[in-house]
């Protein structure tokens, strides 16, 4: 019996006999009498007897406590856990706010039964208890070698994915097969699937419109090829030429990605719109008529080009250097011409690269809200069509689930499809060995397509910047350049009153609450992340595969889904959390996680496993190993988790817009808001400042974890400052 | 002082255990507290809560959102209520959450004050939903641009038709936008159904983009991104008071309208205090806070002064509007998939 394994079941006992079992009743501040008066004990010796059984595993866990060490103690220890996790579970789904929860119980005892809240410290610290308690049995048995860490690692992540991504999901798909009045009726998920405004085709044989699902297939192949081709573009000028500018190009692939949605979608309708800059000069000067163009598949396809061509340029420029120039020299040793190396040994090297940036845009693409709602028109996309069976006229909820269940099968397909191509064969040129060689030039005529696409498209995005600036600064964009800083007093102005700093500005509230909130995600992100990453990649256990799926699964769900199901699930209890600043920092940790996960495991991958089993043959305990050697060497992935994290969390839309409340209201809520309203510039005036201060919690969080320093020669991938290369 | 007390010992507790306090975030609410989803402008919304506060010193915790988007959340919620009243936003998602019954009844004092619309409102949602502001559809044209193009200026709904104004209608889609099923119902009220849909057809070779959300078309029109656009009176008011080239026109044929409504909803916490909200908010003092808050709408109580900038409703020739038909669930399902078997799909 270790020490660790004592202090969680003394833990357990903490929970159950004096810690508050139910959450406080938000309307009353908790005072003593609520702390141990409302424990779960008190709870069940003043009439709520179905938290008494709680008892009896907690007994049972005393018996390899207080009794010396022997054969059966792990066997205790596991079944005190499940049962212990068992029972809490049971008595929280069948007993709700109402009385029984399912009607066969009504109908048997004939009443509507006792009624309880939502579950609060006690209940979750006692949940905790047990199945690290669990876990620990599970060592003790000899699973994962016999260590502890491990085992409660896996038992809780896997808990926590269980919590806030399976129920959540598993309780809105449901939603899927039920009509309006929540019954089961399977028929109507037929009819709802096959309909004709999901899957028609009508658009090939006449000028009719196709399906949505169509059009959403269509826009993330062009955008995954689009962004693919950009990127390459980026990344080959930024190493393998002697551009001047580079530096530049870093700082622009970073401002796309912290730019809060509909900024870039708002910006093109002032250029490219019918009175936008750019078509009054056309219109002016060469007579060529305005037109709505922008509206419609070309906006949306321009809109999603400027923000995720960064994200694919960020993915390729690590493998473009990581690639040895060793092979390239062997190949032009045997007397090939530079353009046929380039085809036949640099691109082949760069398929996995080029897969990922490709899934990557595909998959932002489909997930983006913002652009195809202010640049849509007529073209219709899942991600808004879910949103509107949700929130429009029409309040269809099983058809959002439907609709959702179709774009998540093309994700997960997109997925699928990357992982069959790139096969089994192997890309590893980054080795021990040392790397002598200087990257090659590049053939003459990719140089020149590169700079010829890579040129006009910077500049481009920097006209899309100007454009931005100018709007935080003038009265109205389009109609009035007066300059004015109107909009920034109105959105963030600061009284001298009596005692001291007076925040009057409007957006002031939203404003902490979003970097509150994005403060408090960001690490929780990284930690679980990494976490996962390194039990995926350091550990072997049964059920890894399908363990890896569900850390993937919140990524793959669009953001209104989730937004909903985690109102569906959590509102209501044991669970009982919405309308806290808790349930939106949960989100987003459950949302952006994956992208810990996948930048731990590509960092990890590059870790020799002898470094590790060096600290282990020492002595060192896991959990020390990860702490002393692991997490150093992982400096790069935590970066890349916790600046990902972070700006995620200022710029989501879709997921917290049902989530927010008066306290925590987001800042992207009150841009929506702002656009709705048709305060452009406001809209935009906070949004720069939200720009502004991305930027510096991005420098500061890569001084404050530091670069990882290796003792060799600059050999490996230079870290980029969001790894997105993260995604398999 | 009892309750300051209580606030600051709960300021205490918060500051000791910040981690805690985060979860159980919300607390520290002091007594006499109002939970209110709004669903009007922000600038009003935020008008409205001062108010109340300096007036009865309820501390009121307010969230704004779309008024389809305070439906679903309530539908969501409905199991256990975070809010206690919702006010403002277009009528239909009140009517259909008194049809759900997701919303408490209620007689106001108040209600002898009230014009007659948002007292019909009331009797047909059975006492669950009331009228606190009404404005008529209507549409509006760019001035500038009609000029430009030679479009006579267009009086009527079936002005609209005229090919001067090819791809040159803007409208929302009444899938996403209450304010275009508030069209669609009017037409179809004021021609019949039939000559209803003739008209959504002829109209559809003019529309240039059926946008997601009402108030759109309004915008477009100010930034000259469409000559004529469809929506309510008063949302193209605030363009024409924000120096917009735009005028508004009251169809000749008659329009239909919205009523904006409050309701409590259906085991609200703070019931008391919603009730205490839902007399003050249907008087003439709080009503008046509208136009200060640069909204044009129609305000409900009687004696509250009609902003001067709001179209006149008896300049307007309204309709009948049917609002328990056309806003019950099942005719609203009909006409939306009738509109887009029939409409929304047709070649240009």
């Amino acid at each position: 019996m270790s020490r660790a394994t004592l202090g969680w079941i003394v833990l357990g006992w903490v929970g159950y006999a004096l810690l508050p079992w139910y959450g406080f009743d938000r309307s009353a501040a908790p005072n003593f009498a609520s702390y141990i008066g409302g424990s779960g004990l008190a709870h069940g010796l003043k009439g709520a007897w179905w938290l008494l059984p709680v008892l009896s595993p907690l007994l049972m866990s005393l018996r390899p406590a207080l009794l010396p060490p022997r054969n059966g103690n792990s066997t205790w220890l596991i079944a005190s856990g499940i049962l212990g996790l068992g029972l809490i579970v049971l008595q929280g789904f069948s007993i709700g706010l109402n009385g029984w929860t399912l009607d066969a119980l009504r109908s048997l005892t004939g009443g509507t039964g006792p009624s309880q809240g939502g579950m609060g410290y006690g209940a979750a610290l006692t949940s905790i208890a047990f199945l690290i308690i669990l876990c620990h049995g599970l060592a003790a048995r000899g699973w994962c070698r016999g260590d502890a860490f491990v085992t409660s690692s896996i038992g809780t992540v896997v808990a926590l994915i269980t919590v806030f991504v399976f129920f959540p999901v598993t309780t809105i798909l449901a939603s899927a097969f039920a009509d309006n009045a929540g019954n089961f009726a399977p028929l109507e998920f037929v009819t709802k699937f096959m309909d004709r405004s999901i899957w028609g085709l009508d658009c090939l044989s006449s000028d009719l419109r196709c399906g949505v699902a169509w059009n959403t297939l269509f826009l993330g192949l062009l955008v995954g090829v689009g962004t693919t081709a950009l990127g390459l573009a980026f990344a080959l000028i930024a190493t393998r030429t002697a551009f001047r500018y580079k530096k530049l190009l870093r700082v622009m692939s970073v401002l796309p990605i912290i730019t809060p949605p509909f900024v870039i979608g708002l910006a093109l309708i002032l250029i490219f719109g019918r009175s936008g800059a750019l078509s009054s000069v056309l219109w002016e000067w060469f007579g060529i008529p305005r037109s709505r163009w922008i509206y419609g598949l070309p906006g949306i396809f321009i809109a999603q080009l400027l923000a995720f061509t960064p994200i694919a340029f960020l993915v390729l420029i690590g493998v473009v250097q990581g690639i040895s120039p060793t092979l390239e020299e062997a190949s032009q040793t045997l007397r090939a011409k530079s353009w046929t190396t380039f085809v036949t040994v640099t691109l082949p090297l760069m398929r996995p690269g080029l897969a990922n940036a490709f899934l990557l845009g595909f998959v932002e693409s489909l997930a983006d809200f913002g652009n195809p709602l202010v640049l849509g028109g007529n073209f219709e996309v899942l991600s808004t069509k879910i949103f509107f069976a949700v929130v429009g006229a029409q309040q269809d909820q099983g058809r959002a689930a439907v609709l959702s269940i179709i774009l998540l099968a093309f994700t997960l397909g997109a997925f699928w499809l990357q992982h069959a191509w790139l096969g089994k064969k192997v890309y590893t040129t980054v080795t021990g060995k040392g790397d002598a060689g200087i990257p090659l030039p590049l053939p003459r005529r990719v140089a020149l397509a590169s700079y010829f696409t890579a040129i006009p498209w910077a500049l481009f995005t920097v006209a899309v910047y100007v454009i931005i600036l100018i709007g935080a600064f003038v009265r109205s964009m389009g109609r009035d350049y007066t300059p004015t800083l109107e909009h920034f007093l109105t959105a963030f102005r600061v009284e001298r009153a009596e005692r001291g700093l007076f925040f009057s500005g409007s957006a002031w509230d939203s404003f902490f609450a979003t970097v509150k909130v994005a403060a408090l995600a960001a690490p929780l992100t990284a930690a679980i992340g990494l976490l996962t990453a390194y039990l995926l990649t350091r550990q072997r256990f049964s059920g890894q595969r399908a363990f890896e799926f569900g850390t993937l699964l919140s990524f793959a769900i669009p953001g209104t889904v989730v937004g909903v199901s985690y109102i569906l699930a959590f509102n209501v209890p044991p669970i009982e959390i919405t309308g806290t600043g808790f349930v939106l920092v949960m989100c987003f940790v459950f949302r952006n996680m994956p992208v810990g996960v996948r930048s731990g495991i590509a960092t990890l991958s590059q870790i020799d496993k002898s470094l590790d089993e060096a600290s282990l043959t020492l002595g060192a305990r896991s959990a020390t190993t990860m702490r002393r050697v692991v997490l150093p060497l992982l400096r790069p992935a935590i970066v890349a988790a916790l600046v990902y994290s972070f700006v995620r969390a200022m710029t989501a839309v879709s997921a917290v817009i049902f989530l927010v409340t008066a306290e925590y209201n987001m800042a992207t809520t009150y841009i929506v808001g702002r656009v709705e309203a048709g305060e452009f510039g406001l809209a935009i005036a906070y949004s720069t400042v939200l720009i502004v201060v991305m930027l510096f919690a991005i420098l500061a969080i890569q001084v404050v974890v530091g670069e990882r320093r290796l003792g060799r020669r600059a050999a490996s991938p230079s870290p980029s400052p969001v790894a997105v290369q993260a995604i398999p | 002082m009892k309750l300051k007390k209580n606030l600051v010992a709960a300021t205490m507790l918060a500051g000791s255990m910040t981690a805690l306090a985060f979860l159980s975030a919300g607390a520290a609410q002091a007594q006499g507290a109002l939970v209110m989803y709004c669903g009007v402008q922000e600038e009003w919304c935020r008008a409205m809560v001062g108010a109340f506060e300096r007036d009865t010193g309820i501390k009121v915790s307010m969230t704004r959102k779309s008024s389809g988007e305070i439906f679903a959340q309530v539908k969501a919620e409905a199991a256990n209520p975070r809010a206690d009243i919702w006010w403002g936003g277009t009528g239909d998602p009140h009517m259909q959450a008194a049809e759900e019954g997701l919303t408490e009844e209620y007689t106001s004092p108040k209600m002898n004050e009230l014009q007659d619309w948002a007292m019909r409102q009331w009797e047909q949602s059975k006492k669950r939903t009331v009228g606190i502001y009404s404005g008529a559809l209507g549409f509006g044209y760019n001035t500038e641009l009609a000029k430009a193009n030679n479009v006579p200026e267009p009086k009527c709904w079936a002005d609209l038709l005229k090919p001067g104004l090819k791809d040159e209608v803007q409208v929302a889609d009444p899938n996403s936008s209450g304010t275009a099923y508030t069209l669609l119902a009017t037409i179809v009220q004021i021609m019949g159904e039939e000559k209803g849909f003739e008209y959504l057809k002829a109209l559809h070779k003019n529309v240039n983009q059926y946008t997601k959300s009402g108030a759109a078309p309004a915008k477009a029109m100010a930034q000259g991104e469409t000559t004529a656009g469809i929506a309510f009176m008063h949302d193209i008011v605030t363009m024409v008071v924000d120096k917009a080239p735009v005028k508004v026109v009251a169809p000749c044929e008659g329009t239909g309208y919205e009523i904006g409504s409050m309701s409590i909803i259906k085991g609200a916490k703070n019931l008391d205090s919603a009730k205490k909200f839902y007399d003050w908010a249907l008087t003439a003092d709080a009503q008046k806070l509208g136009a200060e808050a640069k909204s044009y709408q129609v305000p409900s109580n009687k004696s509250t002064p009609i902003p001067p900038q709001a179209p006149k409703l008896t300049d307007i020739k309204l309709i009948n509007f049917n609002f328990a038909k056309y806003g019950s669930s099942e005719e609203r399902k009909r006409l939306l998939s009738k509109w887009d078997s029939e409409v929304k799909n047709l070649p240009k």
